[in-house]
């Protein structure tokens, strides 16, 4: 599904990302672990093709599309989608109207199939009407950003820490939001969507069961391998001593 | 004041320059022109149709308590539907009632500059709009000012009264067919809110690139009163200036003033909304939302002046800048004559916010369309205060005039 190759990316002037590869094939999920600044987010915003992030060198392929120059609307109309850390606020245009847009429609009027997705999230119509994260708590952003995957249902989703702020009677609601969005409640063979998901704490792995784990640092992927592994190993140890285990034990 | 004095004091002001904005040389236009009444609105030629429907008027009547429509300088048209509501032309009104005389230059003075005078002395009708004391009438009644021919002069006097706990709901559009590329408007407004009784005036002005327009309109608020205005211009206009003044004179008399601007092409608009509160427990609030794009030039004025006892007010004015050759002065002023007053202002000039639209087009949206999501965001000002037909209504002819500059 998605293919990155010897990926170098640039953010104002300062190199952030070096020589990264990675795979997530179709009906995959992968979790990211690393310490804040080791170039996680800047990885999700590079797929996603956010203009201020610059490859310099490398490729990322999606759907078999090379994707490298695409701007972001043409790569989420092949099928990505994101749920942001800091979405920024919108004055004027409601929660509501980013599902509309969301699952492609105009925005505007929220109708019974907004209100119903809504439920899920225990999001109320009231809040459909609210500003986007304006004056959103944390957990509150979390919901409306995954809010709004629902509405859009793609292939390939990525969350950047999707765990943050969330309080613990959230957590479990949005970790099975997610699981489902993943396909993560069907047989392996059913299961056509993929995922990323970065964490630094971890606390949303209780809840979704993924395929392969990796820790990143200083801008590259230091260690991949099995999920509740490399899980258990950050939590212990932490994200260099796990990197460490890793190296010892030889290339996963 | 008598008729002569008022005259009198019309002609000593006819050379008198006003305050603010460019000065128009008036003789330059010609009153006069005269047209034949119609039995029905959809009677209108249908060259002008749509500029009605721009301006938010019903052709149809469909919905609305009554209809007056004003072309060039003959009321061509007008219809009331309810009981307890007056609607027809000023001239007629004044031959009607003979008290009407008293509610004429009490809250705009005739001498306020020459706009005023030459109102006066050669007044081309305008509307007379009342609700009986009591009478409630929630849907509402539309009225329009068309200006068909070139180089005309329309001066109009319009004179709106709420009777005591009465309710009255106005959409008014003044429009410009796209045949004249040159004309003049002069409209005074005079607004009385009696005890307890409400207006809501929401005007859409569909003007075009060869328009002069100098609204002058003042407000009367009694005790209990409320004063709602929304006003929302999204055409180019050659030259607009007014600074329409809300006097919230009774105890807990409120006022509110949104005005939605989108200043394209060689406009130049100086607006202003200003709130005098004198009675005790007065309130105002003023919401303007401002664009310029292009080489359009808008000064966003709004004044709040504290005098009465625990009087509130907040400004809150925002403009967006889309091209670096328009410009957005936002002069907002607070006024505060004693110490126990609340008045408050925010006042915001910028750009559209990047990660904004690349939000937007995370959820799939061209560049395009998440800038022309985010204009509309910016300018959807929440209407409170009208009924929800209305409001709807409102939401609606928002998206059309929107929809025509997008």
């Amino acid at each position: 599904m998605l293919e990155i190759k010897d990926l170098t990316v640039e953010v104002e002037g300062k190199e952030i990302i070096n020589d990264l590869t990675l795979n997530i094939e179709r009906g995959e999920v992968h979790v990211l672990f690393g310490p804040n600044g080791c170039g996680k987010t800047t990885l999700l915003m590079t797929i996603l093709g956010l203009p201020n992030y610059k490859v310099r060198k490398g490729s990322i392929t999606f759907k078999g599309v090379d994707i490298t120059d695409l701007p972001t609307n043409e790569r989420v109309k092949l099928g990505m989608g994101i749920s942001f850390q800091h979405p920024p606020e919108i004055r004027g245009v409601k929660l509501g109207d980013m599902v509309n847009i969301a699952q492609g429609r105009k925005e505007g009027k929220i109708d019974g199939d907004v209100i119903e997705l809504a439920k899920r999230l225990n999001i109320s119509v009231e809040f459909l009407n609210r500003d986007v994260n304006r004056g959103f708590s944390g957990g509150e952003v979390k919901r409306s950003e995954i809010l709004q995957l629902l509405a859009q249902s793609p292939d390939f989703i990525m969350f950047d820490e999707p765990d943050s702020g969330v309080d613990i009677e959230n957590i479990e609601l949005i970790g099975g939001i997610i699981s489902e969005l993943l396909d993560r409640n069907k047989m392996p063979s059913k299961r056509k969507k993929a995922g990323l998901i970065i964490t630094h704490s971890g606390f949303i792995m209780r809840y979704i069961k993924v395929d392969r784990a990796h820790v990143m640092l200083g801008g590259r992927i230091a260690c991949s391998g099995m999920p509740d592994e490399i899980t258990r190993n950050v939590m212990e140890n932490g994200f260099e001593k796990c990197v460490e285990i890793c190296s010892n034990v030889g290339t996963v | 004041m008598t008729k002569k004095d008022i005259i009198e004091r019309a002609e000593r002001a006819k050379a008198k320059k006003a305050a603010l904005g460019k000065d128009i040389v008036i003789d330059n236009y010609v009153t006069g022109k005269e047209h034949d009444t119609l039995h029905s609105l959809d009677e209108f030629p249908a060259e002008y149709l749509q500029d009605l429907l721009d301006a938010g008027i019903e052709p149809t009547e469909k919905d609305r308590a009554g209809s007056f429509l004003q072309r060039d300088c003959s009321v061509v048209f007008s219809t009331v539907k309810y009981p307890g509501l007056e609607l027809m032309s000023t001239t007629d009104a004044l031959k009607e009632h003979n008290w009407l005389k008293d509610y004429l230059w009490k809250a705009v003075p005739v001498d306020m500059d020459k706009y005023t005078a030459e109102v006066e002395l050669e007044q081309t009708h305008g509307y007379f709009i009342r609700s009986e004391a009591g009478k409630k009438v929630t849907m509402p009644v539309q009225s329009c000012l068309f200006i068909t021919t070139n180089k005309i002069g329309q001066k109009v006097h319009n004179i709106i009264i709420a009777e005591e706990n009465s309710e009255l709901h106005i959409i008014t559009g003044c429009s410009v067919s796209h045949a004249v590329n040159s004309a003049l408007h002069l409209g005074v407004s005079e607004f009385y809110v009696k005890r307890g009784a409400k207006i809501t005036f929401t005007m859409i002005h569909n003007w075009s690139r060869g328009m002069e327009v100098r609204p002058r309109s003042a407000v009367v608020i009694e005790d209990d009163g409320t004063f709602i205005s929304n006003y929302i211009l999204m055409t180019p206009v050659k030259s607009l200036q007014m600074y329409p003044t809300a006097y919230c004179r009774g105890r807990n008399a409120r006022a509110t003033f949104q005005t939605i601007v989108y200043a394209p092409g060689d406009t130049k608009v100086d607006l202003g909304s200003r709130a005098v509160l004198q009675g005790e427990g007065s309130k105002a609030e003023i919401i303007s939302r401002a664009i310029a794009t292009d080489n359009a030039e808008v000064i966003a004025r709004s004044d709040v002046i504290g005098e009465g006892a625990n009087a509130k007010g907040h400004i809150e004015c925002r403009g967006l800048m889309l091209s670096d050759t328009a410009e957005i002065d936002s002069i907002p002023e607070l006024k505060a004559t004693r110490k126990d007053l609340d008045l408050s202002h925010e006042a915001a000039v910028g750009k559209i916010a990047e990660e904004g639209i690349q939000y937007l087009m995370a959820r799939g949206l061209s560049k395009e369309e998440a800038t022309s999501v985010i204009i509309r965001g910016f300018l959807n000002v929440d209407i409170t205060g009208l009924p929800d037909a209305l409001a709807r209504e409102m939401k609606k002819m928002f998206d059309m005039s929107l929809e025509k500059v997008m």
